[in-house]
């Protein structure tokens, strides 16, 4: 077979694609639907077969420079004109610029009588001369099925498809069949057996009340494709699938921090913040500050100049900005400036596709830089579990791939599964801030965690929030044997705390003062023994010097008592003459 | 009844000379021959040749009969072998 089109987005050179178009169908596919061969598309009433064939073909026009011939057998090319023109695609302008070709075949069983042996071979060249008038590369067959009921001769039909299919292949061009839903297989004719390349189921079904379009590659020759049942809508511009699965993990992210608009908080996160493009989950019991945070940031974010995409499920925009206003953060002129913009929804309002679509519709409408989902908990109650984490995962990618840092809010019940609940959605974030609050002493006070943090050193301890009328604020806990200590208690704590250090600065000084007492005391009785002793030493001296004149005066008068008694001269000379001494001088 | 007094315009599509066309001819001219002697024009459009015919005249199967006049459009496709579907599709019994 002849493979055409310089467009095809292969990855397999054997088997190139062609791309739909439609956002998410090609990413499931790996690149579209087999290029050159038919595919089916097979769906009951009302899920969306003729549009997705109409969307393959108009992309394919307008761009992938490659015409289609788009072949109705229930619609008339009017109806199909009007039918997709509300989807924004102009069939006629197109139809005018031979981008495409619509041909209606009508058939009408009343109408036609059989007599005798044919063949489709009037389709065929139908088919040909639309195909060759504009060197169309795509055609739409729908649906196929509408032959069954007006042809009698099914054994010539079955032939007749058979070859028709054969002759689409050789033909080059890309098909899109449609076919109603069987109840025993896949197509009610049982088209599935002459179109073995590629089948696409289409189903749509209601649960708890809200309707869910799913589609699934049930059958891709020669290719990997996701075989998941993907979730798809009809929006306003189409038909956009969202893939979950099939998107890769392969972001850049950046190094870049940004402020959190609370200095102690970007402190617990290393210093300087998120990292730009983050994911990060806020959760919380009721009236823990989610939304206050989550403010906070976005607020910071439009004082850099950023713009701040709010998700609010649960608050109309003004209710937010008044209760802003009251602690302190003015976002009214942000929002006039044009910096910050609300978006308020009520989460059942629709699905869970549809609200992931108006989101997605508004991040590429506002780029913003900073995105809050306020509280993303809202929507898990219009889808399954499973659905929800998809959609968040989905959200997230998207995020991230478009370097935008996401903030969402999570509402969670008290007691002790408030991490655990929220653990399959944990895994997606990149942060996760846990706002609680402590009862005790008859109050209750909040307190903030970073229960994780990935790429940072953030701070693993637990500080008070408080929330006051100048804003928001981060103090230290204490934390201690009786547990963690917030509010009155830790003020009676710090007061505790600091009585307990002035007793011991004043029992510092006490002790200071005493000693310098002592040492005055010890002073004085050195002074006074030193004045005792110089006292004696004084004393002594004095003795000393009586004790000489007193023998000099005693050897005087004891000679001249021994001059009066005519004595031996020699004997006690000076003991004499005592009397005239004591009256002068030695 | 005037509407029988008119001729007869029966367009018979074929794509090439196939054994098919040619049975379909045959047995359209025959059946004509026997119920509207000379009043009748069959007129054959290879949409081999002209193709873009095919869309307009909402041709499907080949060969197909269009019974263009009297009014209302009447077709009946097949090689016209059933000569009792071929009356009564072309309500030729009537105009005996």
């Amino acid at each position: 077979m002849k493979q055409k089109g310089p467009n095809s987005t292969s990855r397999n050179p054997c088997l190139p694609r062609c791309p739909t178009g439609i956002q998410g169908l090609d990413e499931i596919t790996g690149g579209g639907l087999p290029r050159g061969r038919p595919t089916l598309v097979c769906g009951g009433a009302g899920c969306g077969k003729t549009l997705l064939a109409a969307e393959f073909l108009v992309h394919g026009a307008v761009e992938f420079d490659e015409p289609g011939v788009f072949m109705s057998f229930e619609e008339s090319e009017a109806e199909l004109t009007a039918n997709v023109a509300s989807l924004g695609f102009d069939l006629a302008g197109l139809v005018k610029r031979k981008k495409i070709v619509l041909d209606y075949v009508h058939i009408e069983p009343s109408e036609i009588q059989e007599s005798g042996e044919y063949d489709l071979e009037g389709l065929f060249v139908r088919l040909n001369h639309a195909i060759d008038s504009i060197g169309a590369k795509r055609i739409v067959l729908d649906t196929l099925e509408a032959l069954f009921a007006g042809l009698r001769n099914e054994a010539i039909l079955r032939a007749e498809l058979r070859r028709l299919f054969r002759w689409i292949k050789t033909k080059g061009v890309t098909a899109v069949i449609t076919a109603e839903r069987g109840r025993e297989q896949l197509t009610r004719n049982g088209l599935e057996e002459y179109v073995s390349d590629c089948v696409i189921l289409l189903d749509h079904r209601v649960v708890d009340q809200i309707a869910t379009r799913k589609l699934r590659v049930i059958k891709y020759r020669g290719a990997l494709h996701g075989t998941n049942e993907f979730p798809f809508l009809i929006g306003n511009t189409g038909i956009s699938v969202l893939p979950i699965t099939s998107l890769g993990l392969n972001h850049k992210m950046s190094n870049e921090r940004i402020g959190t608009g609370v200095p102690r908080l970007d402190a617990m996160l290393g210093g300087r913040g998120f990292f730009r493009g983050s994911s990060v989950l806020l959760t919380g019991t009721p009236g823990t500050g989610k939304t206050i945070v989550a403010a906070n940031i976005a607020s910071a974010a439009c004082k850099r100049g950023e713009r701040a995409l709010f998700f609010s499920f649960e608050e109309s925009p003004s209710q937010i900005i008044r209760n802003m206003h009251s602690i302190g953060l003015d976002l009214e002129p942000l929002v006039k400036q044009g910096l910050l913009r609300f978006h308020s929804a009520r989460p059942s309002l629709y699905g869970l596709e549809m609200h992931l679509a108006t989101m997605f519709k508004e991040i590429a409408l506002f780029q913003p830089q900073v995105v809050v989902v306020d509280p993303v908990t809202s929507l898990m109650d219009s889808g399954t579990p499973s659905e929800c984490r998809a959609m968040v995962t989905r959200l997230v990618d998207y995020l991230k791939a478009g370097h935008v840092t996401t903030i969402f809010t999570s509402l969670t019940q008290g007691g002790h599964a408030l991490q655990q609940s929220e653990a399959s959605m944990s895994s997606l974030m990149d942060s996760w801030l846990l706002l609680q609050d402590f009862e005790g002493n008859g109050e209750r006070n909040r307190v903030l965690y970073v229960l994780k943090a990935r790429g940072m050193a953030h701070s693993n301890q637990v500080r008070e929030f408080l929330i006051s009328k100048n804003g928001v604020d981060l103090v230290d806990a204490y934390i201690g044997a009786s547990g963690v200590l917030t509010g009155s208690a830790r003020a009676a704590q710090e007061a505790l705390e600091k009585a307990t250090t002035l007793a011991s600065l004043q029992e510092a000084a006490r002790r200071k003062r005493e000693l310098g007492r002592k040492r005055e005391v010890l002073e004085r009785q050195i002074n006074g023994l030193r004045s005792d002793y110089e006292t004696e030493a004084l004393e002594l001296r004095r003795i000393d010097q009586q004790v000489g004149t007193r023998t000099i005066v005693l050897s005087t008068e004891m000679a001249a008592s021994g001059r009066l008694r005519q004595a031996d001269a020699k004997i006690n000379v000076g003991m004499g003459d005592k009397p005239k001494i004591l009256n002068g001088r030695p | 009844m005037t509407r029988h007094s008119k001729i007869w315009q029966l367009l018979l599509y074929v794509i090439d000379q196939t054994p098919r066309s040619q049975a379909a001819l045959l047995n359209l001219k025959r059946a004509c021959e026997t119920h509207l002697k000379g009043r009748y024009r069959i007129k054959v459009i290879d949409l081999e040749k002209h193709p873009q015919l095919a869309k307009g005249a909402q041709i499907l199967a080949i060969p197909t009969v269009v019974r263009r006049l009297p009014s209302p459009v009447r077709t009946i496709i097949g090689n016209l072998s059933d000569t009792e579907r071929l009356i009564v599709g072309l309500d030729l019994r009537v105009s005996r």
